[in-house]
């Protein structure tokens, strides 16, 4: 005779409304990051010369602004959700783990909004 | 959570490496390596914003000797891990999951990530950028 109810079984093993989430987010920038970083690499590649006048010049054009914006969304995202993995794979200690994933996150926003802020005073000021 | 009495499965030392094991810890440590390259394109764009100063203060340790040879592996790190992700969307949707299948995957993405970045810096070397 089980005493103990349903509810019991599930309590402390998480929300069962996004399970699929991260998995989900981590596909979906993944999807995103392949044409992005293809033309991130080839425009730097081809851009001629790597000086300020011309990284900046490149970065304020609109289509790049905006492409970079994105890359910066997609890719901060991903890494934030792969090394995630990496943390919860092999950190076993509660508190450390715990302590890792917040840093994680609270490094990569911040990373993702500097670099943002950084791609919108290039465009806006040139 | 204990469970003692679980078997468990044998440790990674006694298993002879495999093309497929290899790749896929090296698509762990390429994203986690890249993440960190991630930091470098912050540092990137924030000195671009900051002026001419800054940015050339970072361009002088990116266009130094280890600075070109870091961004070389930077560039074949993203590429090895932008076409084993593909790989790994293929096997997301059921496809490629057979042992001959996974092999040959492998082998082209090996090939594959190794022409995009000599692709890559035949165009930055032409065009200046990589010089």
């Amino acid at each position: 005779m089980k005493y103990r109810t349903a509810l019991y079984g599930v309590r402390g093993l998480g929300s069962a409304k996004d399970g699929t989430h991260h998995w989900w987010m981590q596909r979906l920038t993944a999807v995103a990051l392949v044409p992005l970083m293809l033309w991130l690499a080839f425009a730097l590649a081809s851009l001629g010369s790597m000086d300020y006048a011309s990284a900046a010049t490149w970065l304020a054009a609109p289509l790049n602004t905006v492409l970079m914006l994105a890359s910066i969304v997609a890719l901060f995202h991903h890494a934030q959700l792969g090394v995630q993995v990496v943390v919860e794979d092999y950190v076993h200690r509660e508190a450390v783990k715990i302590t890792a994933l917040v840093l994680l996150k609270f490094i990569t926003l911040l990373l993702g909004l500097a670099s943002a802020l950084a791609v919108l005073r290039v465009s806006l000021s040139g | 959570m204990s469970t003692p009495d679980r078997p468990l499965s044998p440790h990674l030392q006694v298993y002879r490496p495999q093309l497929t094991s290899v790749l896929s810890i090296t698509h762990r440590a390429t994203g986690v390596a890249l993440s960190a390259g991630a930091i470098l394109l912050a540092a990137w764009l924030i000195a671009l914003a900051a002026g001419p100063e800054s940015y050339s203060r970072v361009m002088a340790v990116v266009g130094s000797l280890p600075g070109k040879l870091v961004t070389f592996l930077f560039t074949l790190a993203l590429y090895y891990h932008l076409c084993n992700g593909i790989r790994h969307l293929f096997w997301d949707a059921g496809y490629g999951l057979e042992l001959d299948a996974t092999y040959a995957s492998g082998k082209a993405v090996v090939v594959a990530s190794i022409l995009l970045t000599l692709a890559t810096w035949v165009v930055a070397v032409t065009s200046g950028s990589g010089t």
